[in-house]
């Protein structure tokens, strides 16, 4: 008997789902790849292209975003430098007052995040400056207590800054209109009445 | 240029499923009414005496201030203001969705962030941990307001 060769249907065929899920996958690791901005190919150039953009979140976590985002904005890792990422997330049973812990596994995953991005790996032009202005025998776990940060506010008032549509310098976002994408540029921002 | 297609959309509903897959995850594997039960289990083995909640002792303890050993003045009203439909804030300022669930449905539908914040904001407010009797009359009464 003559078995007629049939052409396995398109969309049904198993090696066509693979080659589906290997495409899903280079999507996925070419985007961070890129997002993550880890080419040892054309560093240099690469470097030159991030010192000129300001958006600090160019890369983000889930758990992160999650964890640290539910109470205040989930501050860029680019902010600090990893040694305070890790005295931080060492200490978040007592997160400047509050208890902010979460499990060994989240907290493993936000570490790793924090201080793969962290402002000594970032090559960020901002979190350059960042590191520039703390002395090398500090481990600061306030933003706002950083030089670079306080050169920058000098000119915003504590009154401002109590506004009740602020309430205090870790509020970035009630002026930074873009922080939540990394986006602390000048040009982004208003002040609220 | 058919084929390209195909492959375009292949990738583009394997991205929504990955998305999809991943909220659903994310959310509801409880409601209040399953928490309740749970910690009515609790209650009785905690103290045999326990009856039932009451959303009235959980509109005291909602409202209940005490003096934090740090010195400030703590309550669940610090941060959900005094009326629980109302929009909160943390201590950092960010705003925090109504606490009453007839105005937020997002709330306890995930055992976790349930469990994660009680043992947070217990600890934070009360200095000590939460009896399951606490939280069954907490999201009693956060049930009872419309």
């Amino acid at each position: 008997m003559h078995i007629p060769k049939i052409n396995t249907p398109r969309i049904n065929s198993p090696r066509l789902f693979k080659f589906q899920i290997l495409i899903l996958l280079i999507t996925i690791t070419s985007t961070s790849a890129l997002l993550a901005g880890n080419s040892t190919d054309g560093d240099a150039q690469s470097k030159a292209a991030r010192s000129k953009i300001d958006n600090l979140t160019l890369v983000a976590n889930g758990a992160w975003k999650s964890e640290c985002g539910s109470c205040h904005l989930a501050f860029p890792p680019g902010l600090l430098p990893e040694r305070s990422w890790r005295k931080m997330m060492r200490g978040l049973d007592k997160h400047f007052g509050e208890n902010a812990s979460v499990d060994e596994k989240v907290a493993r995953e936000i570490t790793q995040f924090l201080v793969a991005n962290s402002a000594d790996l970032s090559g960020n032009r901002r979190s350059t400056k960042i590191l520039q202005s703390i002395p090398p025998d500090s481990t600061p776990l306030r933003i706002t207590g950083i030089n670079y940060f306080i050169r920058k506010h000098d000119e915003i008032s504590a009154s401002v800054l109590k506004r009740p549509k602020i309430g205090s310098a870790a509020n970035c976002s009630a002026c930074h209109k873009g922080a939540e994408q990394g986006d602390f540029s000048e040009h982004n921002v208003s002040i609220p009445r | 240029m058919n084929s390209l297609l195909l492959k375009f959309i292949f990738v583009a509903t394997s991205l929504v499923n990955f998305i999809v897959i991943d909220i659903a995850v994310a959310a509801t594997d409880t409601n209040p009414q399953l928490l309740l039960k749970s910690y009515a289990a609790q209650a009785k083995k905690e103290n045999p005496s326990f009856k039932e909640f009451a959303a009235l002792r959980g509109e005291q303890f909602y409202h209940a201030e005490r003096l934090h050993s740090e010195g400030d003045k703590v309550s669940c009203m610090t941060c959900h203001t005094t009326n629980p439909k109302n929009i909160g804030k943390t201590r950092a300022h960010k705003e925090i969705q109504p606490m009453a669930i007839s105005l937020n449905s997002e709330r306890f539908s995930d055992t976790e962030k349930v469990e994660k914040w009680f043992k947070r904001n217990c600890q934070d407010v009360l200095e000590r941990a939460c009896s399951a009797q606490e939280k069954g009359d907490f999201i009693a009464y956060l049930l009872s307001v419309k």
